[in-house]
């Protein structure tokens, strides 16, 4: 094994590198094609194991206290049974939408309103594994040698989800999916999803997230894989709310054709104890927009980690990030945004904020944009800002009869604000700021 | 309604009021005018509550209560309203909102319950229509890309949507054109009654020729200096604040000579 500063030492890499030991008989039933990308993870899962605080872009989120927990790895399961009750309260009221429920990774059609939208296909990717679209793309963007966690998923991901939108097509309803990890013993999870967006189609999908598992602490290593082809239009929310046995991983990768359209907005609230996102987004062809807007929240002793990518490989496009933070109680934030602007990407517009309310005395955040940039016909700027209240403000409300409590609360509304109105589903919206409210508690 | 006795303040250790005294009752329009670094503004601070000043000696008591040691929450539920020199824009909560949180937080300082949505828009309409005030800025976040004059507005907008009972101005005229002035002194003449007091601060005696106020103050280094009525405003204007400042210097000048 390779240098093993980079590496944590535990027991969990020893279990995942036997668990693919034993997962030969299983996987023989999966394309040749699937266990190559699967045995080219694995070798390099084994060479960089769990990132320690000495790789960079783990410097500031120190996985050992989680990963001291003695998990189990998912094992191949009956059809669980999923409580009424968590599917409710993870719906969003008044909303429109094809819930679509997964759970532990698998996609419950049972479980799920049909989806009766002519050119969109959904079903699990095992079953999509002969498809053309899943043969193109499945597992043919992330980089994993940097990537430890995708490396670990692509190897050993069990269950996932595969959505393709053809050509032409047009979603009205947004999907809303709906991601349970349910079991009974602290367990690491893998699932897996790929979407492929047709040329000129268009669709809105939302993921949420909930837990049902007495207490029992579960760890979520999500690989997700979007595509969009030509002149394809994709809105993606994550509403990122949890309990604090829960901690995820989210590797969210996006292949963008020329002409596309990708906004990507994602709120996340106190409550899980880790949330890592690393979102990476490729604009590799003509006149691509991307947009990612974030609200964090934090609270307690969560760690919130918002990485991201955003990689301008051709000329004429233009991508915004706008991420805002809430730094409560002893909750730590980090925030790394490295934009790289290649050298045919003349004419790129690359925009990055990222802006910090630091509210609790133990809170800490740690915010770093990266630029690299090679192309030099471009117009790039980045901003951080860390603060408390604007005591002008905060007195202006006062002189108006607004307690303190209140007044702090419309200020960190309006902070929040920023990124809460550029949500266009309104129902979204309404319900994003609802969390909001109730985690300013 | 308002009784300030020697009240002194500093602000970073410098002392700015060094002795004012003023009484305001219900029904009264007083002015305040004077130069320049007088001690209008630091008035007005003191009066909200505003941090960074600190009141050395002196009291102020509005309605029988010990003002100055009220919060500035507190001071606004109790009916003291400051219409501020430069409002603070605040992007991203809704005039609306402000308004409506303002209210329910006076009227449960009251014993009052919160106004219902629909008494709530009544009362929004009707003030809008009394003072002129253009709909579409009711319904932007506070002050954001509203113009000085916008903004003046929005304060005396306030003031009628909250109905405090002292309600002060703090150089209201400033940067106004002669258009708006007029339509705000058009809207604070409305809102005068027997029940209320307002206290106008200005550099400027043209105001005064639309608000017209029962009583005149000249505040100069930190003191009120002179008072009188509406004839005042009108010598300050003719005469100049110099004309102050030559009269206040023989004061001093005969202070010395006289035997203590």
């Amino acid at each position: 094994m390779e240098n093993r500063i980079t590496q944590i030492n535990s027991s969990l890499y020893d279990q995942c590198i036997a668990d693919y030991a034993t997962r030969s008989s299983l996987t023989s039933t999966e394309t040749a094609e699937v266990s190559a990308i699967r045995e080219q993870a694995f070798q390099l899962f084994k060479k960089l194991g769990f990132p320690s605080t000495k790789v960079e872009d783990w410097k500031y989120t120190n996985l050992v206290p989680a990963l001291k927990e003695g998990f189990e790895l998912e094992q191949d399961e009956e059809v669980l049974s999923v409580k009424d009750s968590i599917i409710a309260k993870a719906a969003i009221q008044l909303l429109d939408c094809y819930h679509i429920v997964l759970v532990n990774g698998k996609y419950r059609p049972d479980l799920s309103d049909a989806v009766p939208v002519e050119g969109l296909y959904l079903s699990s990717l095992s079953d999509a594994a002969g498809k053309p679209a899943f043969k193109q793309h499945f597992g043919k963007y992330i980089d994993l040698e940097k990537f430890h966690f995708a490396a670990a998923n692509t190897a050993l991901f069990r269950n996932g989800l595969f959505i393709e939108v053809k050509r032409n097509t047009v979603v009205e309803k947004p999907l809303h999916l709906i991601h349970i990890t349910t079991t009974g013993e602290p367990t690491f999870f893998q699932p897996r999803q790929l979407f492929v967006m047709g040329t000129s189609s268009s669709i809105s999908i939302i993921e949420s997230y909930a837990t049902d598992t007495n207490g029992a602490q579960v760890f979520i290593n999500n690989v997700s894989e979007i595509v969009l082809q030509e002149n394809a239009q994709v809105q993606h929310y994550y509403i990122q709310a949890g309990d604090e046995h829960a901690r995820y991983v989210h590797h969210t990768e996006v292949y963008q054709q020329a002409n596309s359209v990708y906004n990507n907005y994602k709120a996340s609230f106190p409550g899980t104890s880790l949330w890592r996102n690393n979102l990476n987004v490729a604009l590799d062809g003509e006149n691509v927009e991307s947009h990612l807007y974030g609200i964090y929240l934090a609270g307690g002793r969560q760690l919130v980690d918002n990485h991201t990518i955003v990689d301008h490989r051709k000329p004429h496009c233009n991508s915004n990030e706008l991420y805002k933070g809430v730094m409560k109680d002893e909750a730590a934030g980090v925030f790394n945004g490295k934009i790289f602007v290649r050298k045919d990407a003349q004419k790129t517009n690359a925009f990055q904020q990222n802006n910090n309310m630091i509210l609790g005395k133990k809170a800490v955040m740690d915010s770093k944009p990266q630029l690299e940039i090679f192309a030099d016909d471009v117009k790039c700027s980045h901003g951080s800002t860390m603060g408390q209240f604007n005591q002008e403000a905060l007195f202006y409300l006062k002189s108006r009869g607004i307690g303190e409590e209140k007044a702090r609360a419309l200020l960190i509304h309006a902070f929040a604000f920023d990124i809460t109105e550029k949500i266009p589903l309104p129902e979204v919206q309404t319900h994003i700021n609802a969390l909001i409210e109730q985690g300013l508690k | 309604m308002l009784s300030i006795q020697n009240l002194k303040a500093s602000v970073e250790g410098k002392e700015i009021l060094k002795g004012l005294n003023l009484e305001v009752k219900a029904g009264e329009v007083h002015a305040i005018m004077g130069p320049n670094g007088a001690g209008k503004s630091t008035l007005a601070s003191v009066l909200t509550g505003k941090d960074n000043y600190e009141v050395t000696d002196g009291q102020a008591l509005f309605e029988g209560k010990d003002l100055l040691d009220l919060s500035p929450e507190d001071r606004a539920r109790e009916g003291v309203f400051l219409a501020f020199q430069y409002p603070v824009e605040i992007p991203g909560v809704s005039n609306i909102n402000f308004l409506k949180t303002a209210l329910n937080e006076i009227r449960a300082y009251k014993g009052q319950p919160n106004m219902e949505a629909k008494e709530f828009l009544k009362l929004l309409k009707e003030k809008q229509k009394l003072l002129e005030f253009d709909a579409a800025l009711a319904n932007r976040s506070l002050n954001e890309g509203f113009s000085g004059g916008e903004k003046k507005r929005n304060e005396i907008f306030q003031l009628a949507m909250l109905d405090p009972k002292l309600a002060i101005l703090d150089e209201t005229d400033s940067g106004l054109d002669i258009d708006a002035l007029r339509v705000v002194s058009r809207g604070v003449n409305k809102l005068r009654s027997g029940k209320n007091a307002f206290i106008i601060i200005t550099h400027y005696q043209r105001l005064l020729e639309y608000i017209v106020p029962d009583f005149v103050h000249v505040l100069y280094k930190g003191q009120i200096v002179k008072s009188g009525t509406k004839e005042l405003a009108l010598e300050l204007e003719e005469k100049g604040y110099d004309w102050l400042k030559e009269d206040s210097k023989e004061t001093e000048a005969a202070d010395i000579l006289l035997p203590r």
